[in-house]
């Protein structure tokens, strides 16, 4: 924690903060509302600096699909402005308040930061994929913007992709601007009892290259909503009539891997809320949380590989999250784990004293990082910007 | 009119030598130097800015491209990668010292995997290529740029290039899993994968879009999609140009994203009529080709809702497709737009600004006012849903005064695009086209910090130096002006 916290309200205010901060020399701690204080590498900085009274949208065009907020707006408030219009986040993205045991909701601009993504990700894009436009302060203390508010933008380089997942250390984002989609009516899901994961990962992979728009494709290992594990779980969101149509084809696709159930709208909702929040992960609160991506026919293989009992598998079988043993000998095996499969690893939660000594996220090859401290030296040339939040030393 | 940076004394001096040394590393034809044969490579799709560079190097491999840039790197030579060269806005126009690398030899298709629903492809490969692949196995690769028979993969990576499916289906970026890159200095490196969002910066959304600035691509994974059962068109045509917009607002509305929303304006419908014979209604002001997805079922249950929608609009015909045929005979016309424009003036710009939906009729209503201004014709044809405008303005080239003043009413309406809350350029990129309106929509500070970033990958401004940023502060141009990188 930081012996002191700057809230301010105002962009101007992030700004003044950040150059005194460049100008002193002094290193900020930076989020949004805290939500994910314990994700990646504890960030030794003298000052903090919250987001949480810059609040509030600034801009809502339903009919342009547009939405724009200051980046402490709590995202729940965003969520039910989209739902008064039947509009929703395209990317879906996690509630993790159980996961971290924080009290508060999270910030857009904690979700931006971060680019965290739930199931729908797979199909619609993640995160960053819908950020059209950003307001930000780089480490000088200069507010500029990337982007726009309009749906269809490559003018310039595309800062608003490098900032989003930078986890604040290439500059403090102010406002944002997401594209939205109308929510889908109707939502259902297939559920195919499965062998093991490898046939699970089979499943998905049916139902993702099947003609019928799969929008969510995880694996349960231990099973879910009253049915035994492993669990393949696919889901549907269109108008009634098409959920409707496509959960039959796609069951009776399906059948020839396993049992099938077909699971209605309000509890297909929950299942995929928990998905996305990652509970049926079961992480209890002494263990280590890792997400690994890899191709998704690789997932069951990093599971095993680790040993540890206790995976879930969303995107198709690509994004693995794993529970296990909070020590540097179990980080190693993720780590061999998610290299020997091709994929990137990220340590997504661990008490404080692990996030510090290891690697938290892959390593890049050498001239990509090269260029990656370039880049930071140019959005930050006094590194005041959540030093070491990411790498050791970045 | 667009001004390139001298030519490097020392670099043309040594073109002998440079050209030697290509010739080592790529063999027989792959090097072309001959004043002649360069003619090809002297423009792109912006074709009247013409430069023969100092020569062409067609390289075949990662490593070949990797020992042309070292050379290149050591040398001080300038480089301009180039694909297709279909570029609308000048962005693989050549320099007079610097060596075009075409990727276009590189044109392999080295592996499609469906369980993982990704191809892997040489950077050469036509972005229709790949869907060609895949098509018989019922996947596709989802952006379809117009160009899309000719243009290629590099290249869209080069743009981020869209198409007209980009409403449901996104644009480049949105496709892309990793990338294999060559630095100016020869470094390869390989960024992202074969899964989602590699931890770490986001360098393939940064490269992608970076119009051949900060590295040359020669390999690209990309997603595969799987089909949708079938797909059908319907054409509604209107007595306005805002009645249309408002249609487009209750359909966007109602919660119904089609794949496709294209709008057209009344000089593009009858210009595409006259080439295409597509049936398209002669009287109207404004047409739109909506496209939905799904099967016979759904189709007709969606078309049911959007003809019930534009009925709400006074439309003077509605027709939807019963047939595959016909969903193509819709798309015939707006597909050849671009082609049926050059028929009644071979010589037009292509202007891509973006503006919020909401301002459609008062964009469209000043854009007709400036063509009566400045005597030039202009059609319209463009992705609704989006914004994306394509305004076609006709000129003759063989009166430069008529060129002169198609470049101005051109940048009149990207200024007005910036103006309204849009952008100079939603998927053909800036290139030198609209290199010195960057500053109407950016701050000097802010392009300051965008040219720090290129020269993060590229210290030395060779890597297509000219391109994206106005001359002035330059440093490939002003190497003293060289900004705050590390
Ligand atoms: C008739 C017509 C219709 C079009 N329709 C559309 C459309 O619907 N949507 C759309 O978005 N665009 C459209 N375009 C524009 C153009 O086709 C796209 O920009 C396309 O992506 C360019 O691809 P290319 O291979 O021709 O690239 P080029 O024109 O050769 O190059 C484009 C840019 O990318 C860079 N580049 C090329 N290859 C590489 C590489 N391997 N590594 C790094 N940089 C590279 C070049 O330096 C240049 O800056 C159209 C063009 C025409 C002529």
């Amino acid at each position: 924690m930081s012996a002191s916290f700057l809230a301010p309200d105002t962009e101007a205010g992030v700004a003044a903060a950040v150059a005194a901060a460049a100008a002193e020399g002094v290193p900020l701690g930076i989020e949004g509302r805290g939500s994910k204080r314990g994700l990646l590498r504890p960030v030794q900085a003298a000052r903090g600096l919250t987001l949480r009274n810059l609040s509030g949208i600034t801009l809502y065009k339903p009919q342009e699909l547009i939405i724009a907020a200051w980046a402490g707006t709590p995202l729940p408030e965003i969520e039910a402005a989209l739902a008064e219009h039947g509009q929703h986040l395209i990317a879906e993205p996690p509630d993790l308040a159980a996961l971290f045991g924080s009290a508060g909701p999270a910030s857009l601009g904690g979700i931006v930061a971060t680019n965290l993504s739930g199931p729908r990700r797979i199909t619609g894009g993640a995160t960053r994929d819908h950020v059209m436009g950003i307001r930000a302060v780089n480490g000088r203390g200069e507010v500029f913007r990337s982007g726009g508010r309009v749906l269809k933008n490559v003018t310039g380089l595309d800062l608003c992709k490098l900032l989003t997942g930078a986890h604040g250390t290439l500059g403090v984002l102010t406002e944002i601007t997401l594209k939205v989609l109308p929510a889908p009516s109707a939502t259902g899901t297939i559920a195919v009892r499965v062998a093991d994961l490898a046939d699970g990962v089979r499943v998905l992979s049916a139902g993702l290259g099947s003609p019928f728009g799969v929008t969510g494709a995880a694996l349960l290992p231990q099973g879910g909503v009253g049915l035994g594990g492993p669990l393949a779980i696919l889901r549907l969101e269109e108008l009634p009539e098409s959920v409707a149509y496509r959960s039959v084809r796609l069951r009776d696709e399906l059948a020839r891997f396993g049992e099938v159930a077909l699971i209605g709208d309000a509890e297909s909702r929950a299942l995929w809320r928990a998905v996305r929040d990652a509970e049926p992960l079961g992480a209890t609160a002494e263990q280590a949380v890792w997400r690994v991506s890899v191709q998704p026919s690789a997932g069951p293989g990093v599971v095993a590989a680790t040993g540890f009992g206790q995976a879930l598998l969303d995107w198709g079988g690509g994004l693995v999250w794993l529970a296990g043993p909070a020590t540097a000998a179990a980080h190693a095996n993720v780590i061999a784990a998610a290299t020997a499969a091709g994929g990137s690893f990220t340590l997504f939660r661990a008490p404080e004293p692990l996030r510090a000594a290891v690697e938290v996220l892959s390593p890049e090859p050498p001239a990509l990082a090269e260029i990656g401290r370039r880049v930071k030296a140019v959005m930050d040339p006094r590194g005041v910007l959540n030093p070491g939040r990411m790498r050791a030393g970045l | 009119m667009i001004r390139l940076p001298e030519p490097k004394a020392e670099v043309m001096a040594r073109r002998a030598e440079i050209v030697a040394a290509l010739r080592a590393i790529v063999p027989g034809e792959g090097v072309i130097s001959e004043t002649l044969r360069l003619k090809p490579y002297e423009t792109d799709g912006l074709s009247a800015y013409r430069q023969p560079p100092l020569a062409v190097v067609l390289p075949t491999s990662t490593e070949q491209v990797a020992a042309v840039l070292r050379l290149c790197h050591a040398m001080g030579v300038r480089v301009v990668p180039r694909g297709a060269g279909t570029s609308l806005s000048g962005g693989a126009l050549p320099l007079a010292d610097a060596v075009v690398l075409g990727l276009m030899r590189m044109n392999r298709i080295l592996e499609v995997d469906y369980d993982n629903r990704l191809a892997v492809v040489e950077a050469g490969v036509t972005n229709l290529g790949i869907t060609n692949h895949v098509s018989a196995d019922g996947f596709f690769y989802a952006p379809d740029p117009s160009s899309q028979l000719a243009c290629m993969i590099g290249g869209n990576v080069g743009m981020n290039s869209g198409g007209a499916h980009c409403l449901k289906y996104g644009v480049t970026a949105n496709n892309l899993l990793g990338l294999k890159v060559v630095t100016m200095a020869g470094e390869v490196i390989d960024i992202g994968g074969r899964h989602l969002d590699a931890a770490g910066y986001d360098w393939l959304g940064l490269l992608t879009g970076s119009e051949g600035m900060l590295a040359v691509v020669t390999e690209v994974t990309v997603r595969i999609l799987r089909s949708a059962e079938g797909q059908r068109a319907m054409l509604a045509a209107f007595k306005g140009i805002e009645i249309a917009g408002q249609a487009v607002d209750a359909i966007i509305g109602s919660g119904i994203i089609p794949v496709a929303l294209e709008f057209m304006d009344r000089p593009c419908i009858h210009a595409c009529e006259a080439f295409a014979h597509a049936g398209y209604p002669l009287d109207a002001e404004a047409m739109l080709i909506i496209e939905v997805e799904g099967s016979e079922a759904e189709q007709d249950l969606l078309l049911g809702k959007l003809k019930e929608i534009c009925n709400r609009f006074d439309p003077i015909s509605l027709k939807v497709a019963q047939t595959a045929e016909e969903s193509l005979a819709i798309w015939k016309g707006r597909k050849g737009a671009f082609g049926a424009v050059g028929r009644i003036s071979p010589d037009y710009l292509c202007m891509d600004g973006t503006i919020p939906t909401g301002e459609l009729p008062f964009v469209l209503k000043r854009i007709g006012e400036m063509s009566a201004e400045y005597g030039l014709q202009v059609a319209n044809v463009f992705h609704a849903g989006d914004g994306n405008l394509h305004p076609l303005i006709m000129f003759d080239a063989n009166n430069p005064e008529s060129f002169h003043k198609a470049e101005r009413f051109g940048a009149e309406i990207l200024k007005l695009c910036v103006e309204v809350g849009g952008c100079l350029t939603g998927e053909h990129g800036v290139g030198v086209e609209k290199r010195d309106l960057m500053g109407v929509q950016f701050t000097a500070a802010e392009l300051d910090q965008q040219r720090a970033i290129k020269a993060a990958f590229d210290p030395g401004w060779l890597l297509n130096p000219a391109k994206v940023f106005p001359l002035e502060g330059n440093p490939a141009v002003a190497p003293a002006a060289l900004p705050r990188a590390a």
